[in-house]
Order: C-alpha cells, then sequence, then structure tokens
C-alpha cells in the first residue's frame, strides 16, 4: 500500500481543444484516436444516468452503446433522459439493453470500450474484474467494495488494469473539483504545517430510508426486495458509513497522502426504526496515524438534527477549513481563501478518463480508490464488533458480507443489525 | 420504486362497468393528487392494484372504506376528496358497482403515469387551497405579524400601498445594463411583502415533513423537497439566516405549502412588484438614493459581507419598511427572464421552461452595482452542476448559494386557476 496516486493531470476537454490546430481539436490529429468510443452503463440509476450523461460531453466521439440494470423500465427512462440532452450519442439499439444480475456481462461483451459502474456497490468488485478482465476502461462510483475480500480483490484488479494500459477512474468526485484539490495543494504543500488531525462531518438526512414491510409486493424474493431498497442493507451498501459518508473519509485519506492508519477505534448505532433493513444510522470513528497523527469524523443520518458536512485539517500552522462557508480556506500563518472558478466535478471525472483514453496515457485510481474504501470498512468494522482493529487487521479480514453467487429469485435471511461487544471481528 | 406483476385477479368478468373508461378516470380526477407513486401519502397509493387492497373489499361495497369516505358529508373528518366537494352520484354509483362486481383492476396497469416527469400539482388541490383562501377572508391593510401554525416560528408582512412607477432603469444611470430599459410605466396593485428575506427558520419547517401535518391533506399533498443529500447552508449559519439554494420551483412549492398552512395566499413578486417594493419611491440607483457609497448601511455585499451571507434584518430597511432589497442573498422573482421584457405588453414574463428566470437584488457575493434597484440577473443551469444526478433535482441549486427569495401577498385573491399559474410557473423540471 506504500503506492500513491493522487489524480494530477485531470485535464478538461476545452484545454484539450485548445491545444490544437486551427481550432481542430488536437486529439483528433491522431488517426489513431479518431474512432468513436462506446460506452456501456452498468446501473441506470439517477447516479448512473447522470455519469453516462457526463461521458458522452467528455467527448465529441463517445456514443452510449449498451445498458443493463435490473428493470426495462428503468432502462426507459434512463434512455429518455439521456436522449433530452445527448439524443444523437444515445445509439442502444433494443438488442443492448439487458436486465437482471448477469446484464453486466452481457454489456461488456456487446462492443464497448469503456464500462460505467453504478450500481450499488456491493456489485462493484466483480463488476470491475469482469470489465478489467475484458480489456475495458472503466469509470468506477465510489465505494468500490463493502468488505475486504472485496477491496483485495480491487487491489488485484486495479493491478491488472495496469498491466493492461486500462484506465480505471474512480467516483471519489471531490478528488476532482477544482477548489478542493485547490485546498489540498496547499496543505500538502505544507501550508497549514505538520499536519496533527484532520475532523471531518457528513451529518446529513436519512438516505433512502426503508419503506414499510407492507408496501412489499406478495410474491417478491429477498433478493429482490433488498436490491430495491439497497442502501438499507450492509451487502449492498455497505452501511453509511461507506457508501455515503466515504466521501469524508476520503479526503481524510487525502490529508493522510494515501498511507493507511495505524489503527481505529468507532462507536455506531441505530436510533430510529428501520423495518428490515440492517444498518446503523450513526457512526464517529477515530483513526491513529504514525507519529500520533489523527483524524476524527462524525456521520448522522437522522431526521430533525444538526447537519454539516465539512474538513478541519489541524497543522501546526494553521487549518484549512473545507466546507464552511462556500469557499474553502486556510487560518493561521498562510491565511487563503479560494477564489477562483468553481467546475463541475462529475464532469471533470469523464474529461480526464476520456481524455486519458485517446492520448494513450492510463490513469489509474485503483490503489487509492481500494484504500479509501477500506479507510471506511475498517471505521465500520470497530464501530460494529466494539473493538479497537489495526489496518492490517482489517485489510485481512475474511469476513464476506455480499454472499456469493446470488440468484434473482432467491431467499436471503437479512444479518441482524450489529450489536458492539456481541459482533465477532471475522 | 415500482412494481410491475399481476395481480392474481386477473379472472375475465363481465361487468357492466369498464374499468378504464368508469373507473380509472374518477381515481384520476380526485385521487391521485395525494395518493400517486410520489406522495402516497398515508402509506396509501391508488395507482395500482395493489394499493387499492388496502381500502376495498371486492365484492363489498359497504364494508370498502374506498367507498365509504365518498360517502360522508363534506366537512366530516376523514371525508374524501379532502375539504371539497364530493365526488359526484354518477361517480359513486360507478365506484360501488365495481367494487360489487369483484373490484376488478387489470393486471399490471399503472394510472396516471403520463408525465415521467414530476407533474405539477394539479388544478384540484389548488382549488381546495383557494376555497380555504376564501374562506379565510380578509384582513385589514396594515403590518402583520404571522405565525406558521404548528410551529413558534413567525414572518412579517408588510403593506405596500398601490401606486405608479417607473419600472427599469433610466440611460445614464452608472452600471445600467442594457435589459433595464426602456423604462415603463407600470401601475402596481395593493399587496403586503416579507420585511426580511425567507429564513431557515421558515423554509426547514417546509423541507422537512412535520408529521404532524398528515392529518391534513391539503397541505400535506404539497410537493415537497426531496431530502438534500449535503447540509444546504453550508455552514454559514440557520437560525434568523436567510434560506439558499432552492429552485424556483422550490420558492412557488413554499408559497404554496405556506399559503395552504396560514389560508392566506402567498405568491412570489412578480418582477415589477418586487422592483416597486425595492425602489420604496426612489428613481435612483439604490433607495436611499444614487450614492454606492451608502450601500453598506442597508445592504450586505462583497465588500461587507466577508463572503457568506448574513442575519436578515441588520441593516436599515427601505422607505416601505422592507429589509435587505439590496444584497445579502439575491431573490427569485416570478418571471422568466427576457432580455426584451420591458417592450412586451405583458407585465408578468410567465416562463414556459426552467431557464432563465429572474433573480432581483444582487446577494453577499455581487458587488454594489448588482445589487441596485434595477439590476436584473438570470438563472443558469450552472446552478446545479454539484448535483451528480440525472435527471437533475428539481428542489435545488447546490452551486447557488447566494440565491433566496421572499414572498408576497396579494390584497385580491385571484381565482383558483390564476393562483394556479403562479405557483407552477414552468419550473416543475430541470430542462
Amino acid at each position: 500500500m506504500s503506492e500513491i496516486l493522487l489524480p494530477g493531470g485531470a485535464t478538461g476537454r476545452r484545454e484539450l481543444l485548445k491545444a490544437g490546430a486551427l481550432g481542430f481539436p488536437a486529439v483528433l490529429l491522431n488517426a489513431q484516436s479518431a474512432r468513436a468510443l462506446k460506452v456501456g452503463l452498468v446501473g441506470c440509476g439517477g447516479r448512473g444516468t447522470g455519469a453516462a450523461a457526463q461521458a458522452l460531453k467528455a467527448d465529441d466521439l463517445s456514443e452510449l452503446h449498451a445498458v443493463a440494470d435490473i428493470d426495462m423500465d428503468r432502462i426507459e427512462s434512463s434512455l429518455g433522459q439521456l436522449r433530452r440532452v445527448q439524443a444523437a450519442k444515445v445509439k442502444v439499439e433494443d438488442s443492448r439493453k439487458f436486465t437482471g444480475l448477469d446484464a453486466y456481462k452481457q454489456v461488456i461483451e456487446s462492443g464497448v470500450d469503456v464500462v460505467l459502474l453504478a450500481t450499488p456497490p456491493g456489485f462493484r468488485p466483480y463488476h470491475l474484474r469482469a470489465a478489467i478482465e475484458a480489456g475495458k476502461h472503466v469509470f468506477c462510483e465510489k465505494p468500490i467494495a463493502v468488505d475486504a475480500p472485496g477491496v483485495r480483490s480491487v487491489l488485484e484488479t486495479a493491478r491488472m488494469a495496469k498491466e493492461k494500459n486500462l484506465s480505471l477512474v474512480a467516483g471519489f468526485c471531490w478528488r476532482y473539483s477544482a477548489h478542493v484539490k485547490a485546498t489540498f495543494e496547499r496543505v500538502l504543500g505544507g501550508e497549514v504545517g505538520d499536519v496533527m488531525a484532520h475532523y471531518a462531518t457528513f451529518y446529513t438526512s436519512p438516505v433512502k430510508p426503508m419503506p414499510p414491510a407492507d408496501t412489499r409486493p406478495a410474491g417478491m424474493s429477498d433478493v429482490e426486495w433488498q436490491i430495491r431498497n439497497w442502501y438499507n442493507f450492509v451487502w449492498l451498501s455497505g452501511d453509511g458509513l461507506v457508501e455515503q459518508a466515504v466521501h469524508s473519509v476520503d479526503k481524510i485519506a487525502w490529508t493522510m497522502r494515501d498511507q493507511p492508519p495505524v489503527s481505529c477505534v468507532a462507536t455506531g448505532g441505530r436510533q430510529n426504526p428501520q423495518p428490515g433493513g440492517n444498518i446503523y444510522d450513526h457512526f464517529q470513528v477515530n483513526y491513529l496515524y504514525p507519529n500520533g497523527v489523527r483524524a476524527f469524523l462524525g456521520c448522522r443520518q437522522i431526521e430533525g438534527c444538526y447537519n454539516e458536512n465539512s474538513d478541519y485539517i489541524m497543522g501546526t500552522k494553521g487549518q484549512a477549513i473545507i466546507g464552511r462557508g462556500p469557499n474553502p480556506r486556510i487560518e493561521g500563518a498562510n491565511a487563503w481563501t479560494f477564489t477562483g472558478q468553481k467546475n463541475d466535478m462529475y464532469q471533470a471525472e469523464h474529461d480526464a478518463l476520456f481524455a486519458s483514453i485517446r492520448k494513450g496515457q492510463p490513469v489509474n485510481d485503483g490503489v487509492w480508490m481500494a484504500t479509501s474504501s477500506m479507510l471506511a470498512i475498517m471505521g465500520r468494522m470497530a464501530a460494529y464488533t466494539g473493538q479497537q482493529i489495526t489496518w492490517d487487521q482489517a485489510l485481512n479480514s475474511q469476513e464476506k458480507v455480499f454472499p456469493e453467487g446470488i440468484r434473482w429469485s432467491d431467499s436471503l435471511a437479512v444479518p441482524p443489525t450489529p450489536i458492539p461487544g456481541v459482533t465477532k471481528f471475522v | 420504486m415500482r412494481w410491475a406483476f399481476w395481480l392474481a385477479a386477473t379472472v375475465p368478468t363481465w361487468a357492466a362497468v369498464d374499468f378504464a373508461r368508469d373507473i380509472q378516470p374518477i381515481f384520476e380526477k380526485h385521487c391521485l393528487s395525494c395518493h400517486d407513486e410520489l406522495k402516497s401519502l398515508g402509506g396509501l397509493r391508488l395507482d395500482n392494484a395493489f394499493g387499492l387492497r388496502k381500502v376495498v373489499t371486492p365484492g363489498q361495497p359497504e364494508s370498502s372504506r374506498l367507498y365509504l369516505v365518498t360517502q360522508m358529508a363534506p366537512t366530516s373528518r376523514g371525508a374524501m376528496p379532502p375539504g371539497g366537494p364530493q365526488i359526484s352520484q354518477t361517480e359513486s354509483g360507478a365506484l360501488k358497482q365495481w367494487i360489487a362486481e369483484g373490484a376488478v383492476w387489470p393486471g399490471g396497469v399503472f394510472i396516471g403515469r403520463k408525465q415521467p416527469a414530476r407533474p405539477a400539482d394539479d388544478l384540484a388541490l389548488t382549488e381546495r387551497i383557494h376555497r380555504k383562501v376564501v374562506a379565510a377572508g380578509t384582513a385589514k391593510f396594515e403590518r402583520y405579524k404571522s405565525v406558521i401554525p404548528g410551529s413558534d416560528v413567525s414572518f412579517e408582512m408588510v403593506p405596500i400601498p398601490p401606486g405608479e412607477f417607473q419600472l427599469g432603469t433610466p440611460t445614464g444611470e452608472r452600471g445600467r445594463r442594457e435589459d433595464e430599459g426602456p423604462q415603463r410605466r407600470i401601475r402596481v396593485e395593493a399587496f403586503w411583502m416579507q420585511a426580511m428575506e425567507v429564513t431557515w427558520d421558515e423554509y426547514r419547517l417546509f423541507m422537512f415533513a412535520q408529521k404532524a401535518e398528515e392529518k391534513d391533506g391539503t397541505v400535506d399533498a404539497v410537493s415537497r423537497p426531496t431530502r438534500p443529500y449535503v447540509e444546504m447552508s453550508f455552514g454559514m449559519g440557520i437560525n434568523g439566516y436567510p434560506a439558499i439554494s432552492m429552485t424556483q420551483h422550490a420558492a412557488n412549492k413554499y408559497a404554496q405549502w405556506l399559503s395552504s398552512r396560514t389560508g392566506h395566499f402567498y405568491r412570489l413578486p412578480t418582477e415589477a412588484e418586487w422592483e416597486y417594493a425595492c425602489r420604496a419611491g426612489s428613481a435612483d440607483a439604490y433607495s436611499f438614493g444614487a450614492n454606492a457609497a451608502a450601500l453598506g448601511e442597508y445592504g450586505w455585499f462583497a465588500d461587507n459581507a466577508n463572503g457568506k451571507y448574513q442575519l436578515t434584518g441588520k441593516k436599515k430597511p427601505n422607505a416601505f419598511g422592507l429589509f435587505d432589497m439590496h444584497g445579502n442573498v439575491t431573490e427569485w422573482v416570478l418571471d422568466g427572464y427576457d432580455a426584451a421584457a420591458y417592450s412586451k405588453p405583458d407585465i408578468w414574463q410567465r416562463a414556459a421552461k426552467p431557464y432563465p428566470h429572474v433573480v432581483r437584488g444582487g446577494s453577499w457575493n455581487d458587488d454594489a452595482a448588482a445589487c441596485r434597484c434595477g439590476a436584473r440577473a438570470a438563472s443558469d443551469p450552472s446552478w446545479k452542476m454539484q448535483d451528480p444526478q440525472l435527471p437533475k433535482s428539481i428542489w435545488y441549486h447546490t452551486d447557488a448559494q447566494w440565491v433566496g427569495f421572499r414572498l408576497v401577498r396579494p390584497v385580491k385573491v385571484p381565482p383558483a386557476a390564476e393562483m394556479h399559474a403562479y405557483w407552477n410557473s414552468g419550473v416543475e423540471k430541470d430542462f
């Protein structure tokens, strides 16, 4: 885990265009590059559809070629949205609309160049492996796994991507945000002195809460019911810390130069009823890094509470603050406030991905995106068990949260919500 | 979440009542404004066969809640549709017969889903609110304070007398832009205006639904914002601070919700009303005169706001008693943006599409010129570029952390159809 990969050089398409002669895009001057890039979308929810729109905007010759989801009506509504913004680039014939849990394989085999992975995260390690093995470039939403075996699989997949010269861009969007990047450049450049601690908050409203049990249609299988309410199940979402607050965890990782911590201690629990689900609604994690450096993370998804989504990076010469006011700033010896132009960070992810493909210079976010996801999973392990968990323990955990070989019609019992002091570390 | 499955009851019948012809229109007309996929008030959906099972016993209309509630006296608790006249004899007869014949709903059919995007709240809902407003009667045309029912949050309304004024900026005014003219003389009718910008204290009551309100179907039927994924004050402060980053649609729905809660008709001001109220008799760049150097006494803008919005009502008011018309947060008005608006006959430029809409008054993020009485600005899709989803949220402009609003209450209550037009002005979708 010593490799550090920061998403530098996320050059936007607009800059590339400027670089071309006679206004002709530089990338197209290369005959090798001047062909369509066919895109396959796996997961046609709001995020997947958004990612597809960005992929279609990121490159002049990108086109949507195949799609996968659990439902045809979601596919149709997603394509309908995309046609409204990129009509000419949506080229998905009926024969390339795939449904079901294996639909991702059909998309990968449909002749695409780029695959966008935007299903619930439990599936991600499998989808990512299949895409990279088949030689596809990938945009991979966060988090990349919900358990340590999944993270290890992704680390292996990231190595394969490197060997195959494939681009692998992570959906940890803040790494592609102009104002947050500018802040971290200063933090990592020593503007707050030596970092002593990072305090991150992710206090928000509930996300996709469980519907009442009596709204479940008769005859619907456990697997289908759980996938349709995926956020509420650890095997699918990884829990709120891993699925949502992982954005804050990722900024902690960024502060710590993507080096792993020594250990962590955490508390967490469930305050509000969740008919049938098994996730927590709050966590507090304390990470210990080498040299006594600490990171603290609080997250909560409970209605009617104080909300905050901020980062405070404290160093020997000052403090960097993100999310308190519209612009990040540094207080202390090297006081600074961001005054530049903000960007569309989601678009920047895809601009970087497609530019890297055109230039033949693969981006590989694999190692740090796996590290950030593992960091969140580690915090969850410490909260669920009530134990101190070391990084080595966490990374080598044998607990498989995601059941293998599930089918659409399967029965699937929901494990009880974990109880600290009772739930065992595996 | 959509369920596409077959209900068991697909046995062919020879009913005299035809579902598509006789029954479906009843549901679409009377039930779906509250019991569709998006609202499902009380956990009840009546757009598909599955939801129906909760309120219908096939073969027994007299023990089916769906039928019984239509037979109750209009004012009694639980009568449906709430508060309004009951459904017609013909309709309830058809309903009764349909249930008696087994309440057969064709397998897999969903009704009322002709529009894939979020539809506007329907006219039937506005008509219910309109009746409530008419029943509440008139008020004395003077300053008043209103406590939002079910809360301890209040806001103040200032009377703005009717009158004529010059809309637009005279040529020669420093900072004037082309779209601020030509000047035209406009008559404005009497209205009250909120003394201050809508604060988070008020707006959050709307943004986060209160359980107690579910008793009142009329209130809760108004579309409400989805839960934000991020903390929407961005650390700039909540209690006493202006609400920000809502779309114009969200501001319209807040007005509709507040009207329903209070029985007073509230809406966004038209661009002309806003400027009339801002000028408060002034023909100069600012309500206090032409000298921008005094702006710091009247408003928060880039030079004095310290990079964020500030508590409402801390600066001097204008001659009408309105605070923060210059700066703090720029304010939504009803009009779609048209650079040539002042050359057109209509006073209200009703929009048919979500962008661009007009905002007025400038903000903490603007220079003094953008805070002038006549300065106009327009909304842009980049105001929500941080939204990762497609379709993008119709409720939040996450990137416009400088936009807010305040409401007016016209003295004359308009007909329901006009109310409906004010509350649904082309921004119910994102593009």
